[in-house]
């Protein structure tokens, strides 16, 4: 580890305390969900440790519970987690060149939603390490929430987990907000995802799919839009207009 | 096959196909790509995935969704007056918690 890695992975591990806590109230209630289709809380710590996925594990747990098949399972998954596929290529871009396959896996493997989110925001290119220091903080704590939840179910007083289950959302603003205060077109963009979750909750068909795949589909049209009315120019270039 | 060993294969499964998921752009791409529309697109797709995820479900993730809808607004001011991650985190988690105490 480089002297710019060490640094790069403190920051990320301090990046990724809100990001641990906001797991940990998660994956306590995706915990009861894990008991409730079978799970003990050895295997749903393993299950986290390893998968580290809300909705993807949610939909596995379930799955496990209805006697899915694994090809099942696998096909369920991909679907679920089609987005981390666009992350990955959105971080692929930020990697700086002749970054060594080693650095590369590293990268993809600490994908989630939040890390991503945080990690998509640094300046330009983009240290593994960083991520990989959120990872390292919050995945322990997905994972022991999980087994708690399974252990303690409805133990912690409903208005802790209530206030605990927005730190995710509080960490999404913070990337998304002061990007829109540098960007106007950003800033609209956010308006109109906004708006347009808002309707695909509510609207026949687009409504029926799961969150995840709602999500996918909303991001590929939305940043497809503003790709052909508002291209960029260079890479690194910094929103002045 | 012992139930043990079945649920371990499942979570083994899972893993590994959520894993595919995650690498796959790093195996198959080495380059950036240059593409003008391809890295538009990826520049707009953080901030639309991340405003799609936090919105409606922030005001459906608390108990009452008027503690969702001052966590939001909490948020966004806390966030534009240029507070870092985890004061922003904190801001939400507090007036969640302060707004369902009164409510």
């Amino acid at each position: 580890m480089s002297g710019k890695d060490r640094e790069g992975f403190v920051l990320g591990m301090r990046h990724g305390i809100p990001i641990a806590m906001g797991y940990f109230a998660v994956a306590f209630s995706l915990g009861i969900t894990a008991r409730d289709c079978g799970f003990s809380p050895l295997q749903g710590f393993v299950a986290s440790i390893t998968t580290y996925a809300s909705a993807g594990q949610y939909i596995g747990f379930t799955l496990y519970a209805a006697r899915a098949t694994l090809i099942q399972l696998i096909l369920m998954t991909v679907i679920t987690n089609a987005r981390y596929l666009l992350m990955g290529f959105a971080l692929n871009q930020r990697l700086p060149e002749g970054t060594s396959l080693g650095k590369r896996l590293l990268t993809g493997l600490t994908i989630t939603d939040e890390i991503f989110g945080i990690t998509i925001a640094r300046p330009w290119e983009v240290n593994p390490f960083y991520p990989f220091g959120a990872f390292v903080v919050s995945v322990p704590c997905w994972s022991v929430g999980t087994a708690l939840g399974i252990m303690m179910g409805n133990i912690l007083p409903a208005a802790a987990v209530s206030a605990l289950g927005v730190a995710l959302y509080g960490m999404f603003l913070a990337v998304i907000v002061p990007a829109s205060k540098k960007d106007k077109i950003v800033a609209a963009v956010v308006l109109v995802s906004f708006a347009a979750s808002f309707a695909a909750v509510h609207a026949p068909v687009v409504s029926g799919l799961s969150a995840g795949n709602r999500t996918i589909l909303l991001t590929v049209v939305i940043s497809s839009c503003a790709a052909i009315l508002f291209p960029r120019y260079e890479k690194g270039e910094n929103n002045e207009q | 096959m012992s139930s043990n060993l079945y649920i371990y294969i499942f979570i083994l499964t899972m893993a590994l196909a959520t894993y595919a998921c995650r690498v796959f752009a790093f195996t198959v791409i080495r380059h950036p790509i240059e593409n003008r529309f391809f890295q538009s697109f990826l520049y707009y797709v953080p901030y639309v995935t991340l405003a799609v995820m936090t919105f409606p479900a922030i005001i459906e993730a608390t108990q009452s969704p008027l503690a969702g809808a001052g966590a939001l607004v909490a948020g966004i001011l806390c966030a534009w007056f240029g507070g870092n991650l985890f004061l922003v985190a904190g801001a939400c988690c507090m007036s969640v918690f302060l707004i369902e105490l009164v409510v």
